[in-house]
């Protein structure tokens, strides 16, 4: 059997509130305490919403990073045996689609500076996530921007500074439009 | 058929007998038997049948299904395609609770127990890995099925419909997306859009009939019919709604497709129609004669309306059997008998859908999106080559 739950036209993406207010209600689950929520409630957006206090440098990144990354990424980002974290491509050309295209870093294909210290923070490094202070994950953010050539050696990355930086790949990404037309995209 | 098939079991009991009691004086024609095993607490696959799936990827975070070795169009659970970004997590269902939380009434959390608990719905869709086809024009003629398209299974999958969960919630009038994180050691994130949700989005517990498997997501996952792999987050632990997107790393730098036009493709989460031959196919080795094209196809528009195999490279087409149920959103199982007569020639197979998507011929992505937005969703046709040895192998049709 197929749920019956209310279909909603995908391409809109909105929320028929009439439909779903019918759904009934069976009272389940516990209320979410505040503590409960600020423990796992880590993701940061491009507006900088959820980035914690603390601050760091460049060059206290580099040495974070000496130790703690470049044994998988490389000297200086330059990728090791894991992906490479540097790379820019010139400003009014995006390559990837060709073929033989550079390949894809932070520097020339991702979009939001705040998505290299949520994923830091979250992922990296690789075999022990979580392990890393704000203040550590602000620097190897400051760290791998500076090395793409984005903010100078003394910036100070922080919660008011990191959402203001614009990525040179910023205006390259456009939303699937496979769905309208039949035709190939 | 069926007569010489019981000679054959006969003959093969009868000499275990000869040979293990050794009763060499035993009558030819006798038909002396032994009772077999006893009932058992846990089936196993007969010996004679060993089904593997293969593991790949740097820090081992893939393993594709044997979509050539296998029958019908479910996956056994134990071989179904598995990727993660950080390895199997042990998670235990005692511990186990999903918090929602964000632009709702009231943020809560529940137990798995308490997921149980809700109306239950079932329902049979492939997943597949928008990674699926990825190296198409890198591997050489000895690929299989598996190697070449195995990030695809399909289950039957059990759980809550998620608007259920979020009428418990309820939803702030702002509400547009949700990120869905996974408690792997990546913790994995993905934003997805509210309509998603509301329309058929499960929070599943159970995969074919038990408990989700460890690699699937034990105890809880995501799953969003028809859409990405990634999408469909394992592992779930969180769910926040809010009125835009993260931007995660997994919807920016991976997971999206540039295009020629100096432009990336990003959210493209639903899975286009693809259709694959799993028989014959590399390592085959074929004798004159009739054969059983075979194969499976699927869409995330809908569901399966039409697969055409062609074999003669694509200058005719003739229409495939689809083998029912033909479900929406569901692999597919399609067949065409086949007289080989000994000659050089490639098979084909091409799917149209419910909407009328039709398979295209990769040169028809590449002209449209560029060669390298191919590491995604390239559902580009497939081809084998029947070398007129009856040796079969793997064939990009890039021509
Ligand atoms: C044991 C090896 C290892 C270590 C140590 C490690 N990483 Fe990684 N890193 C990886 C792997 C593997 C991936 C790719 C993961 C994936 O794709 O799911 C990755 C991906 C990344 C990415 C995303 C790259 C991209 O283009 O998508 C960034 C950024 C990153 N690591 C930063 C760091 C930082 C900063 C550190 C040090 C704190 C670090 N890593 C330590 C293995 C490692």
């Amino acid at each position: 059997m197929q749920p019956t739950i209310p279909i909603f036209c995908l391409t809109l993406w909105s929320l028929s509130s009439q439909s779903f207010s019918e759904l009934p209600q069976f009272h389940l689950g516990t209320p979410a305490t505040d503590q409960e929520v600020a423990k796992w409630n880590t993701a940061i957006r491009p507006d900088g919403k959820g980035l914690p206090p603390g601050s760091g440098t460049p060059p206290d990144g580099h040495r974070i990073y000496q130790q703690r990354c470049q044994y998988c990424h490389g000297i200086d980002g330059q990728g090791g045996p894991n992906d490479k974290l540097v790379g820019r491509v010139s400003e009014d050309h995006f390559p990837f689609a060709e073929k033989d295209a550079p390949r894809k870093t932070i520097g020339n294909y991702w979009p939001w500076a705040t998505t290299v210290f949520d994923y830091i923070r979250r992922t990296m490094p690789y075999t022990e996530p979580g392990s890393l202070s704000d203040n550590e994950v602000y620097a190897l953010t400051a760290y791998l921007l500076h090395l793409n050539s984005i903010i100078p050696e003394n910036f100070i990355l922080s919660a008011t500074t990191l959402p203001d930086i614009v990525m040179p790949a910023r205006n390259r990404f456009v939303s699937d439009n496979r769905l309208e037309k039949q035709e190939i995209r | 058929m069926n007569d010489e098939r019981r000679i054959g079991r006969r003959t093969f009991l009868k000499s275990a007998v000869i040979s293990t009691a050794g009763y060499a004086s035993a009558s030819l024609i006798a038909d002396i038997r032994q009772p077999g095993l006893p009932a058992c607490e846990q089936g196993t696959r007969s010996p004679f049948e060993q089904l593997r799936k293969r593991v790949g990827g740097q820090m081992l975070t893939y393993a594709s299904t044997p979509i050539h070795q296998l029958h019908g169009m479910m996956t056994p659970s134990d071989l179904h395609f598995e990727r993660s970004h950080s390895g199997t997590p042990a998670i235990s269902p005692d511990s186990y609770k999903l918090l929602i939380h964000g632009l709702v009434e009231n943020s809560l959390t529940f137990t798995l127990a308490e997921l149980k608990r809700f109306p239950s719905c079932s329902r049979i869709t492939f997943l597949e890995c928008s990674g699926n086809c990825q190296d198409y024009f890198k591997k050489g003629p000895q690929t299989t099925p598996q190697e070449l398209a195995g990030q695809t299974s399909q289950s039957e999958w059990t759980g809550v419909a998620l608007p259920t969960l979020l009428r418990e919630t309820g939803l702030k009038s702002k509400a547009k997306w949700l990120l869905a994180e996974g408690g792997d050691a990546a913790l994995m994130t993905r934003s997805i859009p509210l309509g998603k949700a509301l329309d058929d989005a499960m929070i599943c517990y159970a995969q074919n009939g038990e408990a989700i498997r460890p690699e699937q997501g034990y105890p809880v996952r995501l799953l969003l019919p028809g859409w990405e792999g990634s999408s469909c987050v394992k592992w779930l632990r969180r769910l926040e709604v809010g009125d835009k997107p993260w931007m995660t790393r997994e919807e920016t730098a991976k997971y999206t497709e540039p295009l020629l036009n100096n432009t990336a493709r990003q959210f493209s989460f639903v899975m286009d129609a693809r259709s694959v031959i799993t028989s014959p196919v590399y390592p085959a080795q074929l004798e004159k004669g009739w054969h059983e094209i075979r194969g499976l196809a699927w869409s995330g528009r809908g569901s399966i309306k039409r697969v055409e195999v062609s074999v003669d490279g694509g200058d005719h087409w003739q229409p495939a059997t689809l083998h029912g149920p033909v479900l929406d959103k569901a692999h597919t199982r399609f067949s065409l008998p086949w007289h080989w007569q000994g000659k050089d020639t490639l098979l084909l197979s091409r799917v149209t859908d419910s909407t009328g998507y039709r398979q295209p011929w990769v040169k028809e992505l590449v002209a449209v999106r560029g060669i390298g937005s191919l590491h995604y969703h390239n559902n580009g046709i497939i081809g084998w080559r029947v070398k007129s040895d009856g040796c079969v192998y793997y064939e990009p049709v890039v021509g």
